[in-house]
């Protein structure tokens, strides 16, 4: 016992210094490598983003009640699609000014805008979904319209008549009622049951805009 | 030299003290004595953030005491130090934080609005209707719905049947674009017109809000939208007066009971029942032949007797006759360069 009887007081001295290193290795770093994609190559970046901007596209098309489209939402798809139809729309140069053709700022401005304005409603009429969530589906159910202005467009090379009109009319009244249908699926679910046509009317008169901006381009002879 | 438990080393009180009590730092304090004497909203606000920032304070409490413990023990003064630096540049975070995310809280915030746009479609719908008939009882004051989720509704309509008016009369605008043009109108028309009608109020001493005057001015252009979808699309300009007449004259006549119905006196009332009278009626015109088609001219020039009848319609507003030559000229240049 005795020889033990001087261990219990030990204290370390002060002018000893203690010193070292007392951070602890932090081990996800290593797990870290695996999900940071700044080392891969950038085609597979690109790829894994327009795979995901393509699996979007599929769900607008055939809108059924699913979450991907505001799970992951991404604001690439709208871009592409705005400025396709932008530049589309616009097609003529600074010159012609009687027909009053949108300029491409114009439908950019009104699709954005547009597209605000309808977020900022659903969210003040007590809609869940959140302002990043509302953009990318609205935006998203812009390709129908997309695919009537490419079909008008190749109608309108056959010529402009009564026929073409009609035909056009039915594209772009089909294509448009696609897109306020497929947004609704997406956005109305977030609303309270009896207030969803107060959501659908101001998507509906956006999409009406575009629609009618569509149907009432003619390209310059 | 004593474990790290002890922290009141210091002879003016470290920091540990205070947040240890969670009694309220001094940053906390010098909060209190802003001047945020007011609307409740702001102290509902404050009381909420500080009720946030007691739990954050508790929770680091517990944190940083066992922090404390085990590197006062280890590494001493120099221990001590370096927590020091890093507990200063934590308040500093923290209160930086808190006035930001109060300033945000206040201004940002559009929970403010929400309440004007707690509505039920089947109100929007009945509130649409009334707007166009007029009360009768004017000794009463009439109640005046304040909700923007219907005039701000009416206004984008307006804006896109303004478009279409514009896009098929041929309408060019030099300095700008048509959808700049049609906002403009419509939103300066409805912000502006309702400020200079809530001003007169305030003069002429009328009970009514901005909001209702919002709200009320709102919902009468749900007349104006009417006549202008119907007229941009069928032109005769007999049945635009008619129109203008009937739908314009019973939205204004509802307006100006409801105004009548909250002022006293007769010069306030004629005031500014006239001024508001006038200002909707004559935005009506304006907005008609602003922008409209002159299908008549195009007609007459190009296709001759081949015209029914029913699409002459005469001309008896003499001051267009300039206009109609003018269009007709550029039209018959257009017509002609696109073929």
């Amino acid at each position: 016992m005795s020889q033990f009887a001087g261990l219990s007081d030990i204290s370390i001295s002060e002018d000893i210094l203690v010193e070292g290193d007392i951070s602890v290795p932090v081990g996800s770093h290593n797990a870290d490598n695996d999900f940071s994609t700044l080392d891969e190559p950038v085609k597979d970046t690109i790829l894994r983003d327009l795979r995901a901007v393509g699996q979007k596209f599929v769900h607008v098309m055939y809108p059924k009640k699913s979450s991907a489209l505001l799970r992951d939402w991404d604001l690439w798809g709208p871009l592409i699609l705005c400025v396709t139809l932008a530049l589309m729309l616009q097609g003529g140069s600074v010159d012609s000014e009687e027909e009053g053709r949108p300029q491409f700022a114009e439908v950019f401005v009104i699709i954005w805008f547009g597209s605000v304005i309808i977020t900022l409603n659903s969210k003040l009429l007590g809609g869940t979904i959140s302002f990043f969530q509302s953009l990318c589906v609205l935006g998203y159910c812009i390709l129908p319209l997309t695919v009537a202005m490419i079909v008008c467009r190749i109608v309108l090379v056959g010529g402009s008549g009564l026929v073409s009109f009609v035909v056009r009319l039915i594209v772009v009244t089909a294509s448009f009622s696609w897109s306020t249908f497929a947004s609704t699926a997406f956005l109305a679910d977030s609303q309270p049951p009896n207030r969803k046509a107060l959501v659908v009317y101001p998507v509906f008169l956006f999409y009406f805009v575009i629609g009618w901006m569509i149907l009432t381009f003619s390209p310059s002879q | 030299y004593s474990s790290g438990t002890n922290t009141n080393t210091e002879p003016w009180g470290s920091f540990d003290d205070n947040i240890i009590q969670g009694s309220g730092s001094a940053v906390i304090d010098m909060e209190n004595m802003d001047d945020t004497s007011g609307s409740s909203f702001e102290d509902m606000g404050e009381m909420h953030q500080r009720m946030k920032e007691e739990e954050e304070v508790t929770a680091e409490a517990a944190a940083t005491e066992e922090d404390n413990g085990e590197y006062g023990e280890f590494l001493g003064m120099k221990g001590l130090k370096g927590q020091l630096g890093r507990q200063v540049a934590d308040e500093v975070w923290q209160a930086g934080k808190r006035q930001a995310s109060k300033a945000f809280n206040l201004y940002a915030n559009i929970d403010i609005l929400r309440p004007y746009f707690d509505v039920e479609p089947n109100q929007v719908r009945n509130r649409l209707v009334e707007s166009l008939i007029p009360v009768r009882m004017i000794n009463f004051p009439q109640k005046v719905a304040g909700e923007l989720y219907g005039p701000m509704m009416l206004v984008f309509t307006m804006v896109a049947i303004l478009l279409h008016g514009m896009k098929t009369s041929g309408t060019v605008i030099r300095e700008g674009t048509l959808m700049g043009t049609a906002i403009g109108t419509c939103f300066g028309y409805w912000l502006g017109v309702s400020s200079f009608i809530y001003f007169l109020a305030y003069l002429c001493n009328a009970q009514i809000t901005m909001l209702q005057m919002l709200s009320l001015l709102g919902y009468g252009l749900f007349g104006h939208c009417m006549v202008l979808f119907i007229t941009y699309n069928v032109h005769f300009h007999s049945l635009f007066y008619i129109l203008w007449l009937v739908i314009g004259g019973l939205s204004t006549l509802r307006m100006v009971a409801v105004l009548i119905s909250r002022t006293v006196g007769q010069t306030p009332r004629l005031i500014l029942c006239g001024t508001l009278a006038a200002l909707h009626m004559l935005f009506l015109l304006y907005l008609h032949f602003a922008y409209h088609k002159m299908v008549e001219g195009i007609l007459d020039t190009l296709e001759g007797p081949n015209i029914p009848p029913i699409q002459r319609v005469a001309r008896d507003v003499p001051v267009v006759a300039n206009a109609v030559v003018n269009a007709t000229i550029k039209s018959i240049a257009a017509v002609v360069q696109s073929q």
